[in-house]
């Protein structure tokens, strides 16, 4: 199953090759990382996703937490969460036809056009799901580059990570 | 507070070092000199605190160190240069890693603005190492280089023990700064746990208690926990079976009646029939190793589990059990040893008098450590047996890898925890001469043996010139039967007779090579001469004794478990071999 883990790490320069090495060292796999300093400059926060049975999941959070640079950790899968991924994709708009097809892309999906030079720059936040949708959507154009930010997630309400 | 109005209290990283060092309660450290570690060699050289061991390889620096840790259970310390200093380093900072043993090892860096440029002896020793250390550090500014030593020791013999780096930029041991010793750490980011759940210790007294086939199982944890006092309380308060890993040997006496042996490849018939019919596991401070194991499938199939251990890591990673408890070792079997005394519930004694009675009849019927004893050949199990009736588990014995450390681990009865110094997670081959050179200084008015064989020997051989320098009296028994012998037993078990590239030609006269170090060298190739050999070679204390005992070449160590084979599914000696 896929797993949404969400670590609070000390923000050390080897703090995040030593999460990376874990699970290239033990073969694990990571759909998505991201990591960025919290609100306290010394506190990094992770988003990990990953994939495996209960056992190898449940292997995982206890490799995590061993790692002396982890402070603490949630498996946000466990309960009622959200997760937020920001998607940029540069897309070529030769014709006015496409120009418009994309506004009203953009609009459904309630993306934003950001950059318009000899062509579009959309930015779209959402599920995975919602991006993966709008991608699917851009069949008949043509995508010049996509860059996502991977996954963030949160607890809802009272579920919370913090130190 | 104004720097420049204390710079008369300032003192130099390197001095820091050291001054930390001696604060740690550090006797001895085992090193290698180099470019970025001059200014530490220099600041050692101008104290008397520390005693410093000049080894002729790194390699053999932290298995040193390793062996002191492993005889006493402080933070053994290693020091080497960077670059191929700290390359040479890793094998025995693995080694450690995979046994759990606390170590520091100071790794010397480039200076810190070299750094990344590919300077001369530069290696990523913090990436290197990350793999097989517990944790690691760079020391980027001199003030925080005490507090970094101090939190690498802690780090190192708290929680699940382990080595930890220090590597240290050359201008780090430089700078100055106040020495300012903190005397308590704590880590938001780590924080071992010391007791066990209450409730699940609860639920553990109940299923002991109501065990039919029992078994305790016990590995490097307890050693590593000093819980040795306590096991053998618990398992005589129930008068269970208890078998014991490679790593756990010692911890409890291999003379008491309760004691069934080693388990695994290598371990006894009735031990590992006992594991595979056993209704109630009580596993402590054990990891379940494949070759504790064997197939995983049908390893224990009948028998409900219970695990302690001080690592959450370590439970359910290979066998999920029932019960888990996660504590320290001795924690956990005192408060166990509480509830089993206050309950009325006592163990059932028909089923535990039938269950032994079972035991017995598997130990009788195999006698599967039994070798031949009318040979004309020296047979190494009966070195090991006229050792141990020799010595009564009052030496130490570190080994090497291969069948003479089986033979030990099969033959020697180690009656003490931390007598028995061995590599059983790494298999570092090479790891048993410094071992015992670190068990020496720890203790330096006993016996220590290094049972080794004529391949692994080979790999730290260079330490007979460290024996020497520190007058170290260790006794070398080379049980030297010309083949990287577990190597060719397998060869002859799995790949036909094959031995492809096992025999190890071209050796040294081994006598004479000792004695060119200055040792005594002894040659035994008569079995009637064994005893007296070593009846001789113990009686000399002032000196380091070579013994190349001269054995059976086609010796195989019996019973097995092939890798992948389930325990009920051993080989034993073929008859034959008997004769
Ligand atoms: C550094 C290292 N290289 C290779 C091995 C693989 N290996 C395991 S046992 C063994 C043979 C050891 O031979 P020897 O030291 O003569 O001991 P014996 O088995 O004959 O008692 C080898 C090569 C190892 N354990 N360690």
């Amino acid at each position: 199953m896929r797993h949404t883990i969400s670590l609070l790490l000390e923000n050390e320069s080897g703090a995040l090759s030593r999460v990376s090495g874990l699970f290239s060292a033990r073969g694990y796999n990571i759909e998505s990382l991201t990591v960025a300093a919290t609100e306290d400059p010394t506190v990094s926060r992770m988003t990990l996703v990953t994939r495996g049975s209960d056992n190898i999941i449940e292997q995982i959070t206890k490799q995590l937490n061993k790692l002396v640079d982890v402070i603490k950790l949630i498996d946000l899968t466990e309960g009622l969460h959200i997760e937020r991924e920001l998607l940029l994709v540069k897309i070529n708009v030769p014709t006015s036809n496409q120009r418009e097809e994309i506004k009203r892309l953009v609009d459904i999906f309630r993306g934003k056009i950001i950059d318009v030079s000899n062509n579009y720059t959309v930015e779209l936040t959402g599920t995975p799901h919602k991006l993966d949708a709008f991608i699917k959507a851009l069949e008949n154009m043509k995508i010049q580059e996509v860059v996502r930010s991977g996954i963030l997630g949160i607890g809802r309400g009272d579920k919370n990570l913090h130190l | 507070m104004n720097e420049d109005a204390n710079e008369a209290d300032q003192i130099t990283g390197a001095n820091i070092l050291i001054n930390s060092l001696v604060a740690e309660g550090v006797e001895f450290i085992f090193g290698y000199p180099g470019g970025a570690v001059l200014h530490i060699y220099d600041a050692l050289f101008q104290q008397n605190k520390l005693q410093h061991i000049l080894v002729r390889h790194e390699q053999g620096a932290t298995h040193a160190a390793d062996g002191y840790a492993r005889a006493t259970g402080k933070a053994g310390v290693a020091l080497v240069t960077s670059g191929p200093g700290a390359t040479n380093a890793i094998t025995g900072i693995a080694t450690a890693y995979m046994d759990s043993i606390p170590m520091v090892v100071i790794t010397g860096q480039v200076a810190s603005k070299l750094i990344g440029n590919d300077a001369f002896q530069e290696v990523d020793s913090i990436g290197i190492s990350r793999p097989c250390v517990k944790h690691n550090f760079l020391v980027k500014d001199v003030k925080e280089l005490a507090t970094t030593v101090k939190k690498a020791f802690y780090i190192a013999t708290t929680g699940r023990p382990g080595p930890v780096i220090i590597d240290i930029p050359k201008d780090i041991t430089a700078h100055k700064a106040v020495f300012e010793y903190p005397e308590k750490i704590q880590m938001r980011s780590y924080k071992p746990i010391l007791n066990g759940h209450t409730g699940q210790i609860r639920r553990a007294a109940e299923l002991i208690l109501s065990a039919k086939r029992p078994v305790i199982y016990t590995g490097g944890g307890v050693v590593l926990g000093n819980a040795s006092k306590e096991l053998i309380e618990f398992t005589r308060l129930l008068g269970f079976p208890i078998t014991q890993t490679l790593m756990g040997l010692g911890s409890y006496p291999a003379n008491d009646p309760l004691f069934i042996g080693m388990l695994g490849m290598h371990g006894a018939y009735e031990t590992n029939t006992a594991m595979h019919q056993a209704d109630v596991l009580i596993a402590i401070g054990a990891r379940f190793d494949d070759r504790v194991t064997g197939d995983l499938e049908q390893f224990c199939p009948k028998a409900k589990i219970i695990h302690i251990d001080i690592d959450p890591a370590s439970i359910s990673k290979t066998v999920t059990v029932d019960i888990p408890i996660v504590g320290t070792v001795n924690r956990v079997l005192t408060a166990l040893i509480k509830i089993i005394k206050e309950t009325d519930k006592k163990p059932d004694a028909n089923a535990l008098a039938a269950w032994w009675k079972q035991i017995k009849t598997w130990k009788q019927e195999t006698n599967s450590l039994v070798y031949n004893r009318n040979s004309d050949k020296i047979k190494p199990q009966f070195v090991i047996e006229t050792l141990s009736e020799l010595t009564k588990g009052e030496i130490f014995v570190t080994s090497d890898v291969g069948q003479h450390q089986m033979f030990v681990a099969q033959f020697y009865k180690f009656l003490q925890p931390r007598r028995w110094i061995n590599s059983g997670g790494l298999g570092t081959m090479g790891f048993g001469l410094p071992a015992a050179m670190g068990v020496q200084l720890a203790h330096p008015d006993d016996t220590v043996v290094c049972v080794t064989g004529e391949a692994s020997i080979q790999m730290c051989i260079q330490e007979l010139s460290t024996c020497k320098q520190y007058d170290l009296p260790i006794k070398i028994i080379n049980l030297n039967n010309g083949y990287m012998g577990m190597v060719r037993q397998w060869q002859e078990m799995f790949y036909d007779n094959r031995y492809s590239h096992s025999y190890v030609d071209s050796l040294p006269d081994f006598m004479k090579l000792a004695e060119s170090y200055g040792h005594v060298g002894m040659k035994i190739d008569k079995p009637s001469d064994v005893e007296a050999a070593l009846k001789e070679a113990l009686a000399i204390k002032d000196k380091l004794v070579f013994m190349d005992i001269i054995i059976d070449d086609k010796e195989n160590v019996y019973p097995m478990v092939a890798a992948g084979k389930s325990h009920n599914e051993m080989v034993l000696r073929p008859e034959g071999e008997l004769a």
